[in-house]
């Protein structure tokens, strides 16, 4: 193979969601002769990233002041909260929990913001690659890291070159900041060869599906900002929904389980389409259309969990990180104040070293602290759970015990050994979308079919053997895109991968209970292509 | 020999088009815009042109508002010379962009115009043979192969009972089908280099031609909704199902 072209910049920024342009446009404030460039692997910026969502304003405030006057493309206050508690037919309206009063947040579309801030990122002179994937690390003599190396386009599904073969080039920077989201593709790789995570409990996810509808004439209150929790999920798995309503007629509704539930017969995505024929959303929904859809894993794992956040050459910033603070169901605002810190760092030091201590010391980690023990509360089941969370709220997190965290890969009850799965009693639906295949279709998600599969199964023998009998091949469920399937071969069933359904949620990569499986970055520019999500 | 492409900025292929719920056109808030495909063969074909020795520029145009500026930057990293933007306010009709580039082409004198056989969005199909016959000049249209000869090209046409080749004198408009060629990548360097690469604005009137349309467009609608579908057991039930509904 030939010797790769290399291009040099002082900062490399992977990933364009809030945290890395926020970093972006930080540095080159701060330091306008920075040469800072940011990589995305979507293939326009915005196209992967999907959030409720709810923001806080603050670090926009404080990134661009007087954005207010050229606000983002949907940009909503929030006029009223709502929780409530739902039962199959029934709800109750539950008393709003401080953490979740959104006076003076706004509801927002978090890609369309995203592409907001891109284009101010590019005002200041900062180089913004949609469409290319960082999918290998570029290694200094000394072993830091020192920027990142660009997938090859062009490769065939047998691995051959193309006629269009393109060889990806190399990115050097004195500092790369990942940035890349939930279970990045490189932070993972990175959080193991340093041993980040040496000191933390593992993280810990959640997945959250989300589809924006535009409603009927009259339904939609903009600015009204609706959760719930209860019914379809059961006592024993941690979860509940959003409706943000928007402008034009616009819903963002959407559901998030945590992915350290038990059953492997669950099916989020089912549970999502249960949860919108409940009499209060179903009402909301008929008539209406769905826009967009898709689905994206969340960190839930918080204070315990939050890994060493930096290493030789690099750092890692929001929720590849791990910052999301549950109770709120926010992530955005710690998102972009670790990106922000970030690039202060950055700007004073030119180098990673210092910057773990200095975020662990801010206001980020102060805020993640006092939440720390309302998520695994809920590991006892949802009663138990609400009131330690109620405890936890009024002491403002400040009794003396830390709960510890555990791993969602190693959560699922053996089938095997005597585990019956609950009959969850659903009901028969009737809104769209009619199936995952059916959902995957409003992702617009596209990838390149004649490319190596994305999707690397390490052990394939475990699937058909082990994982059979054990759990009854629960990718075939967890996954929200209908890309796993076990298929009727020649010699038995075999584990057919439909990769171009992919979302990039990387639940798989989570969930599996072996570890086998191994999301990796396809071609630059694949993936889903959202709009307003 | 100069090589002009046109470039058309339109809704990506992978985006569902929707239709405004008041009918006034299609949703393009937070949409997805791209190079028109077919465009992008074009300038791929130009370039391979140039690469093989046989042209000494490509020129990409785009007629549009200054958004378009990105589609034709995008023209400019896969490796066109220069970009051109006529620049206008106004959607136009195939008529009108069709003299805007003749009006580029007079100015430029190309030795060859190579388009897209028709633009992804609007379908028409109409602007490559209605410059040619505004320029006077030969024209091939839906090519699946060219092949440049002393003072004239040879291009293989996919027509609907299977390949036309025919040779033509140049100058010439060439209008592109899918199967002439595989557009690149375009390079993380090139996109660089495309951002000082020149990129002239000319005003529409400069040209003296009228954004002024003979049509107009009443509404849009969308396509009717596919009726759900039900699984017959066998031919007939199937037969029986088809007579139920009067079909056959």
């Amino acid at each position: 193979m030939s010797e790769r072209e290399v291009m040099e910049y002082d900062v490399i920024v992977v990933g364009a969601g809030p945290a890395g342009l926020s970093c972006a446009i930080r540095l080159k404030q701060l330091k306008p002769d920075l040469m800072v460039a940011v990589i995305e692997k979507s293939s326009e910026i915005g196209a992967h990233i999907l959030s409720g969502a709810v923001i806080e304003p603050e670090p926009l405030d404080r990134l661009l002041p007087g954005w207010r006057d050229d606000p983002p493309p949907i940009c909503i206050p929030v006029e009223r909260d709502e929780i409530w508690l739902l039962s199959k037919d029934g709800k109750r309206r539950l008393p709003t929990p401080p953490q979740q009063k959104n006076h003076g947040n706004f509801i927002v579309s978090l890609g369309a913001m995203c592409g907001w801030l891109a284009a101010r990122a590019e005002a200041l002179e900062i180089d913004i690659f949609p469409g290319y994937a960082a999918s290998g690390i570029h290694f200094t003599e000394k072993g830091a890291v020192g920027g990142v190396i660009i997938g090859d386009m062009g490769v065939g599904r047998d691995g051959e070159q193309k006629d269009t073969y393109m060889q990806g080039i190399e990115i050097h920077a004195a500092v790369t900041v990942l940035s890349e989201g939930v279970r990045g593709h490189l932070s993972k790789q990175l959080i193991r060869r340093f041993e980040l995570d040496r000191d933390s409990d593992p993280q810990t996810y959640g997945i959250g599906m989300k589809e924006l509808w535009r409603v009927q004439p009259g339904k939609c209150k903009p600015g009204l900002v609706q959760h719930s929790t209860g019914w379809p999920l059961d006592t024993r798995i941690y979860g509940g929904s959003f409706i943000y309503h928007m402008d034009k007629d616009r819903i963002a509704i959407g559901f998030v389980c945590g992915l350290d539930y038990a059953d492997p017969k669950f099916v989020p995505f089912e549970a999502f389409q249960q949860f919108k024929h409940h009499p209060m959303v179903r009402d909301l929904l008929e008539g209406g259309e769905i826009l967009s859809a898709g689905a994206r894993a969340i960190s839930e794992g918080g204070y315990q969990s939050l890994p060493k956040t930096e290493m030789p050459g690099a750092l890692l910033v929001g929720d590849c990180a791990g910052t999301l603070n549950v109770p709120k169901i926010k992530g955005t605002h710690q998102a972009m104040k670790a990106g922000i810190l970030a690039a202060e760092h950055i700007a004073e030091k030119a180098a990673a070293e210092g910057f773990d201590a200095k975020l662990r010391d801010s206001e980020v980690v102060r805020e993640l602290y006092k939440v720390r023990n309302i998520r695994p509360a809920f590991y006892n089941g949802f009663w138990r759970g609400f009131l330690r969370a109620a405890i936890e709220t009024v002491t403002a997190g400040k009794l003396p015990v830390t709960l510890p965290v555990h791993a969602d890969d190693k959560s699922l009850a053996r089938l095997d050994q005597g585990y019956t799965p609950p009959d969850r009693h659903w009901v028969e639906r009737k809104l769209p979308p009619r199936d995952r295949l059916a959902s995957v279709y409003f992702a617009a998600t596209a990838h390149e079919e004649d490319q190596p599969i994305h999707l690397q199964i390490l052990e394939p023998d475990i699937c058909t053997t082990r994982c059979t009998v054990e759990y009854d091949n629960p990718c075939t469920r967890f996954c929200p895109a209908n890309v796993y399937e076990m298929v009727e071969g020649g010699a038995g069933k075999a584990l057919q991968i439909n990769a171009a359904n992919c979302v990039h949620c990387k639940t798989c990569d989570i969930k599996d209970p072996y570890q086998i499986i191994n999301w990796v970055t396809p071609e630059g520019g694949s993936g889903p292509n959202y709009q307003n999500m | 020999m100069k090589i002009l492409v046109g470039i058309k900025r339109v809704v990506d292929y992978n985006v569902r088009v929707r239709v405004l719920p008041d009918g006034s056109g299609v949703d393009t808030d937070g949409v997805k815009m791209s190079v028109n495909p077919f465009d992008e063969i074009a300038l791929e074909e130009a370039l391979r042109i140039k690469e093989a020795g046989k042209a000494e520029e490509v020129i990409v145009i785009s007629v549009g508002g200054d958004e378009c500026q990105q589609q034709l930057r995008t023209g400019l990293a896969m490796g066109a010379d220069r970009a051109i933007q006529v620049k206008t306010g106004t959607s136009l009709q195939p008529l009108s962009v069709a003299k805007a580039m003749l009006g580029i082409i007079e100015r430029e004198q190309p030795g060859l115009v190579i388009l897209g056989k028709q633009a992804i969005d609007d379908d028409n199909s109409q602007t490559g043979q209605m410059l040619a016959a505004l320029w006077d000049r030969p024209q091939a249209t839906f090519a699946s192969k060219l092949t440049l000869n002393d003072g004239s090209v040879t291009v293989v046409r996919e027509v609907d009972v299977g390949l036309e080749t025919i040779e033509i004198d140049l100058p010439a408009v060439i209008t592109v089908d899918l199967r002439l060629n595989e557009p690149r990548f375009v390079k993380l360097p090139d996109i660089m280099k495309a951002k000082r690469k020149p990129l002239d604005v000319v005003p529409l009137e400069e040209l003296g031609v009228s954004a002024d349309s003979n049509l107009s467009v009443s509404h849009f609608a969308p396509p009717a909704q596919r009726a759900k579908g039900i699984m017959v057991e066998d031919a007939a039930q199937l037969v029986q199902e088809l007579k139920n509904r009067g079909l056959i």
